[in-house]
């Protein structure tokens, strides 16, 4: 009997087509595969989040595998001396023994919490990218709101990991969370009794944060982030305007293989990133807080950054307390306004921004470009003043730390913030509208005159004027016709026109390029660059 | 009435000196009775007065009278004469003992550069042995508080809880205001408690003893000597003997602050580079 060839080059396409029978995935993987992403820089913001998400999953599961969420108090007796014999709850016990203990423990959970902070980090700037370019605009409310509620749940989830290992610094946070939910009118106390299973801290809220950071939470940012990829995947990614490009198609990479590559490139670096911040940078070292009594804060005793906004805002808010005389009384907090109230406006609010800009400007078309942020001034200056709100309150969240390390009076860094909320974002706001006018006049300027030569002329009757280098066609008398303001960029200076060669390389990109079309493999230059000449001495 | 009786004389002898002293006699008198009761006040005085007060010209020891003679040069302008203070400028320093000499003005914080929340850590003016010489003076002067000679840390030998109850008391007494890492911290209105990390062991004794600036003084009722020893060893332990194991920095033990700094400052920055770097190649 004759022995069947096996042939190698064959395999891959007999598995294919053999998966292919059976699952039918030909057809929804080849139009996965093929679609297009643009490409650009700042739309890898946002993955900066899925990847440190992808991070947290990961190191989160390793921290569970010897974290023991119990409040029961025990005598630690492991490897860190100065707390040896003190009394603790077993979580805090776990949580040092994760640290000293277990090999690579300690690398893990820091991993972790800059994870974490990095998550936060990358949604905050994803979501200014997205603000400031109307990315979230037609059809994409949704998504923008999406994107707001999952900073909503990475906030929770970072505060109830930030409580887990129940030391002084999680305890103290506590504390503040059930002073907020206390300050709520009229069902304060139940919604804190409920929570906390009776009076703060109780013996269970470790055991309910627990199971909230690692399942409740996660879950529902797995399925906020699920959604918020799949919208993108269905409503296709937005692109800058330029050369090539409308609203109704994408020019970019196949998802498969250069962007998929790209992608797994940057997934290395988000995490070789996280890894070497965990090996450098230690991070919230619990040992030193010590097990939570409530009659020992550490001074500096601040949220993680992502939370600070809201402790700025309940620094500087004044002791207003509001006394409403029905039968016994009732007393509102000062801490009521900007912790229940400011925490839910700043988080709500945003989510129906699209909607609202939409209404202003009567706007009922879908948009795929995207918008430079210059060239909706008054959309740019809104989204100038909501950050210098975020980086105020920010900032006051931290003012002792500010205020003892810069050597300001810690009374003065309080009414610099209070006087700063109000006054700052307004100035921002004309400030960054002066600036986008400012940039799209010179780009108008550009367009209708040409780009500035640096050659200066003289005429004969004795007047110099500057010689402009037209974009586009000109009329009888040499003037250039006027050009349609594109919203994309204007090539402001010779080199770019390609005037000169093409200098030194840098590291990133040439250092001057050649005016072309935004970088397209699917497009690419109409004409090829004419060959230069070296510049010799002329010998 | 005019009876010649022996009784009706010494009436009228008693009557007449009763009832007419002459003014002078009257004048001799309460001068003499004067001079016999301000005899008798200064007698019993000097018979049970303490004698620290009746040595008002004790002699100075001859290191006191080094440190008067630079107390004199450099402190009298707001200490005043003999150390009494002056209204408005500098407190008394009578009772605050060599301690605190030793830490204020050891540490560079005296002579204060000028009236502000706080006098503020510098190079010292004066070096050791002046110091001691005007701890000396000012002991000499009013006594108080002495760093006591020896070790003042716990060995860990001999007492192996030292580092954790020296831990625990640490968090009670010192977090509030210098922070979990010893790191300092802001107090009201420019004051400020100071960073541990570069404070010698006598340093931190003689502050827990007499309370300097704006710390409040943890006498030996409060803590006793060797709960002092068990802070120091702590603090010299595991604060200030670079007992990070986290990481290369620590980012000065902060708490969360730095840390959110560093994630924008290192970890976004080195992203978003990365994406231009990946975003570029195309």
């Amino acid at each position: 009997m004759r022995r069947r060839k096996l042939d190698l080059a064959q395999v891959p396409a007999n598995v294919g087509k053999g998966l292919d029978d059976r699952y039918k995935a030909a057809t929804p993987l080849r139009g996965l595969l093929n679609k297009v992403f643009p490409d650009h820089w700042s739309f890898l913001l946002g993955e900066i989040a899925l990847f440190s998400f992808i991070v947290l999953l990961l190191t989160g599961v390793f921290l569970t595998l010897f974290f023991d969420p119990s409040m029961k108090e025990v005598a630690y007796d492991g490897a860190y001396p100065a707390l040896r014999g003190a009394e603790m709850s077993q979580a805090y016990a776990s949580s040092l023994d994760l640290s000293f203990e277990v090999r690579g423990g300690l690398f893990m959970r820091q991993m972790h919490h800059w994870a974490a902070l990095l998550f936060m980090a990358s949604i905050v700037v994803h979501m200014a990218r997205v603000f400031f370019t109307g990315a979230f605009r037609k059809p994409r409310e949704a998504n923008w709101a999406i994107g707001v509620a999952l900073f909503l749940l990475g906030f929770l989830a970072g505060f109830t990991g930030y409580s887990l290992p129940d030391d002084g610094l999680s305890g103290t946070g506590l504390r503040i969370a059930s002073a907020i939910m206390l300050s709520i009118p009229v069902v304060g106390s139940w919604v804190s009794a409920s929570i906390f299973g009776g009076e703060f801290p109780g013996e269970l809220i470790i055991g309910r944060f627990y199971i909230a950071h690692v399942l409740l939470i996660p879950g529902g940012l797995l399925a906020l982030i699920s959604v918020h990829l799949g919208l993108v995947f269905a409503q296709k990614h937005t692109q800058w305007p330029g050369p090539g490009r409308t609203n109704d198609n994408v020019v970019g990479e196949r998802m498969f293989p250069r962007y998929a590559l790209k992608q797994g490139g940057f997934f290395m670096a988000v995490f070789g990133v996280i890894a070497l911040m965990a090996g450098l940078f230690q991070i919230n070292p619990i040992w030193l807080f010590g097990p939570y009594r409530a009659s020992e804060v550490s001074s500096a005793s601040q949220p993680d950054w992502y939370v600070m906004f809201m402790d700025g805002l309940v620094r500087l808010m004044p002791a207003w307390q509001i006394n409403i005389p029905i039968g016994d009384g009732y007393v509102i907090p000062p801490l009521f306004w900007p912790a229940v109230v400011g925490l839910g406006a700043l988080t709500t609010i945003p989510m129906f921004y699209p909607f609202i800009e939409a209404r202003r400007l009567k706007d009922k078309t879908s948009h795929h470009l995207l918008q430079r942020p210059r060239d909706n001034p008054e959309r740019t200056g809104l989204g100038a003043m909501a950050f210098t709100f975020f980086i105020v309150a920010t900032l006051s969240g931290g003012n002792d730390v500010i205020a003892d390390k810069f050597h300001i009076s810690l009374n003065a860094m309080t009414w610099a913030g209070r006087i700063g909320l109000v006054i700052l974002p307004p100035l921002a706001y004309w400030l960054a509208v002066r600036i986008c006018l400012g940039l799209q006049q010179h780009d108008r300027e550009v367009l209708a005159h040409g780009v500035e030569t640096g050659i200066i002329k003289r005429a004969a009757d004795g007047r110099f004027y500057e010689v402009h280098q037209p974009l586009g066609p000109v009329d009888d008398h040499g003037h250039p016709l006027p050009l349609d303001y594109a919203g994309w960029v204007v090539p402001k200076k010779m080199n770019r026109l390609g005037a000169l060669a093409p200098a030194v390389k840098g590291f990133f990109y040439p250092v001057e390029k050649p005016a072309e079309a935004p970088v397209s493999p699917g497009m690419p230059p109409v004409t090829a660059r004419e060959e230069r000449e070296e510049i010799t001495s002329g010998r | 009435m005019t009876s010649d009786t022996p009784a009706g004389r010494r009436f009228r002898v008693f009557n007449r000196r009763r009832s007419a002293p002459s003014r002078a006699r009257r004048r001799l008198g309460a001068a003499a009775r004067m001079l016999a009761a301000l005899a008798l006040a200064g007698g019993v005085y000097t018979a049970f007065a303490p004698g620290a007060f009746a040595e008002d010209t004790r002699q100075l020891s001859a290191s006191a009278q080094e440190g008067k003679a630079l107390f004199d040069n450099s402190c009298i302008t707001c200490h005043g004469r003999n150390a009494e203070g002056v209204e408005g400028r500098g407190p008394s320093l009578i009772g605050v003992g060599s301690a605190s000499v030793e830490f204020q003005v050891g540490t560079g914080r005296m002579p204060m550069t000028r009236q502000e929340a706080q006098a503020e850590q510098k190079p010292p003016q004066f070096d050791k042995a002046q110091v001691k010489q005007m701890g000396q003076y000012i002991q000499e002067l009013g006594g108080g508080p002495q760093i006591p000679s020896g070790d003042l840390t716990t060995s860990l030998e001999q007492d192996p809880k030292a580092l954790a109850a020296g831990g625990e008391l640490f968090r009670i007494n010192c977090t509030s205001c210098h922070g979990f890492g010893g790191a300092g911290g802001a107090l009201s209105s420019g004051k400020y408690a100071p960073s541990l990390h570069g404070a010698t062991t006598e340093q931190i004794y003689a502050a827990m003893l007499t309370g300097p600036q704006n710390m409040p003084v943890f006498g030996d009722n409060e803590l006793t000597p060797d709960q002092k020893r068990e802070i120091i060893t702590y603090v010299k332990m595991q604060l200030q003997d670079d007992k990070d194991p986290g990481g290369l920095f620590n980012l000065g033990r902060y708490g969360p602050v730095t840390e959110g700094l560093a994630i924008f400052v290192v970890g976004i920055t080195i992203l978003v580079f990365a994406a231009l770097w990946i975003a570029g190649k195309s």
